[in-house]
């Protein structure tokens, strides 16, 4: 029985289409990392440096990220902008997008929390070297804060790509999508089919996030070996 | 946007709303309580059961609760495990969160300060003495914000659940969408009850954090 039930992993194209699955997950997680990513670091720069009042704003929609789920924040999208705004993307590119919010506000916090963590001797060192604003930033505080920032940005980039599990949710054909067509045609069949095709999209997910999540480990241990 | 049907619908999302905090709070509890037994197995250095626990912490945390419910509520039945929708969600969230808290609470422990150790040392305090009266009340101090970050983040996750038809509230939420079509104004109740639950929380953790850090000497 068990044996049937592994077999349908690599009956016909199964296995294929699962990894092209997974790639869909992957490239929507890379594509919102790199969006948000530039997004997160200009408000994350704006929020060190602007008035009350931009500040505010920025604090309010970072409050609104932390306060809403992601799965309601893809359904916020995925009603909204085909009724609000006749807009009529795919899955994937809406899903694109509430994960970019998303990873743009979290992101802005790192970044503001590192760009204040540079130490201040730092500045006033390039301050009494003769260093004017622009340079400071982009000699003094960026160089630093991105070492800062650096653990961080690992460990919300591992959260993204779990995220990418709930893609399924707005009809997306991700890994779990395809994995859950694989058992349909497959389990009146071979009844074990359900556990081994989620314990392989277990273990891909396992396989792309543990290098990231280790990578964050050693980092964070090395900078407390540092101080 | 219609006021009558965002009326009709609250006592439905209220029902939901009592789901939500109930699955969080009882998830939430039985995850502290095995992120600690897994950060007090780091700290004493249990054999095996240290190692066994950091492969369950590691497995955890780096898959999508999603994907562990699927596991628990449609894979286990295979291998003679059933179990409700409702105590899927429960240890889905226990073992997530058990590797969330666990490193928390294992960084508020090695986060307490090395003279603070050498000097109970000093003062010819036991392995045991030690923990209970230097480590433990510093550590636990240390490790309130990234609990209260645990804390958010579960509740948040309990939206998840709606994947194996537990009626919280998301679920609640997209049922009513399925049979109404309203969803502006479900979406519109859905997202503000997460504020009636979170807005509370985040305020009461921030007083919380706040509170305790008197508790982190010489930091």
């Amino acid at each position: 029985m068990a044996h049937s039930g592994i077999n349908v992993l690599f009956a016909g194209h199964n296995f294929a289409r699962l990894m092209g699955g997974l790639w869909t997950s992957v490239w929507i997680a890379a594509l919102s990392i790199l969006f948000g990513g530039i997004l997160g670091i200009l408000f994350g720069f704006l929020r060190t440096r602007s008035n009350r009042l931009v500040k505010l704003i920025f604090r309010l929609y970072l409050e609104f990220f932390r306060i809403v789920p992601t799965v309601v924040l893809l359904f916020l999208v995925y009603y909204i902008l085909p009724r609000q705004f006749n807009v009529n993307w795919p899955g994937t590119w809406m899903a694109v997008l509430a994960f970019t919010l998303w990873v743009a506000a979290e992101y802005s916090d790192i970044v503001r929390g590192a760009l204040e963590s540079v130490p201040k001797h730092q500045i006033e060192a390039g301050e009494a070297l003769g260093l004017n604003d622009r340079q400071l930033f982009w000699y003094v505080s960026l160089p630093q804060a991105f070492q800062l920032a650096l653990p961080g940005t690992i460990n919300l980039a591992t959260r993204v790509i779990k995220t990418t599990s709930l893609l399924m949710l707005i009809s997306v054909m991700d890994v779990i999508n395809i994995g859950q067509q694989i058992i349909e045609a497959n389990n009146n069949e071979h009844p074990t089919t359900v556990f081994w095709v989620y314990g392989l999209i277990f273990i891909l997910y396992f396989i792309v996030d543990y290098p990231l999540s280790w990578w964050e480990r050693r980092l964070r241990k090395n900078s407390k070996e540092v101080k | 946007m219609s006021w009558s049907v965002i009326v009709q619908s609250l006592p439905t999302f209220e029902k939901a709303l009592w789901v939500t905090i109930w699955m969080s709070a009882v998830g939430i509890a039985l995850a502290a309580l095995v992120g600690l037994i897994v950060s007090l197995a780091e700290y004493f250095r249990v054999p095996v059961l240290r190692q066994v626990l950091t492969v369950y912490a590691e497995v955890a945390r780096n898959t999508p609760l999603l994907l562990q419910l699927f596991f628990l509520y449609y894979a286990f039945p295979v291998l003679g495990w059933k179990m409700s929708a409702t105590a899927c969600g429960i240890v889905g969230l226990t073992f997530l969160g058990g590797a969330y808290m666990a490193d928390g609470f294992t960084g508020g422990f090695e986060g307490v300060s090395k003279t603070q150790i050498e000097s109970g040392k000093a003062l010819g305090m036991s392995d045991w003495q030690l923990a209970r009266y230097v480590v433990f009340p510093q550590g636990l101090a240390l490790s309130v914000p990234a609990f209260a970050a645990n804390v958010i983040f579960l509740i948040k996750e309990t939206s998840i659940f709606s994947v194996v038809a537990i009626p919280e509230l998301t679920n609640t939420a997209l049922d009513l969408i399925g049979l109404y079509y309203r969803s502006n104004e479900y979406l519109l109740v859905l997202v503000l009850a997460y504020a009636v639950i979170l807005i509370p929380v985040i305020l009461f953790l921030d007083w919380l954090e706040r509170r305790v850090r008197h508790g982190a000497f010489g930091n």
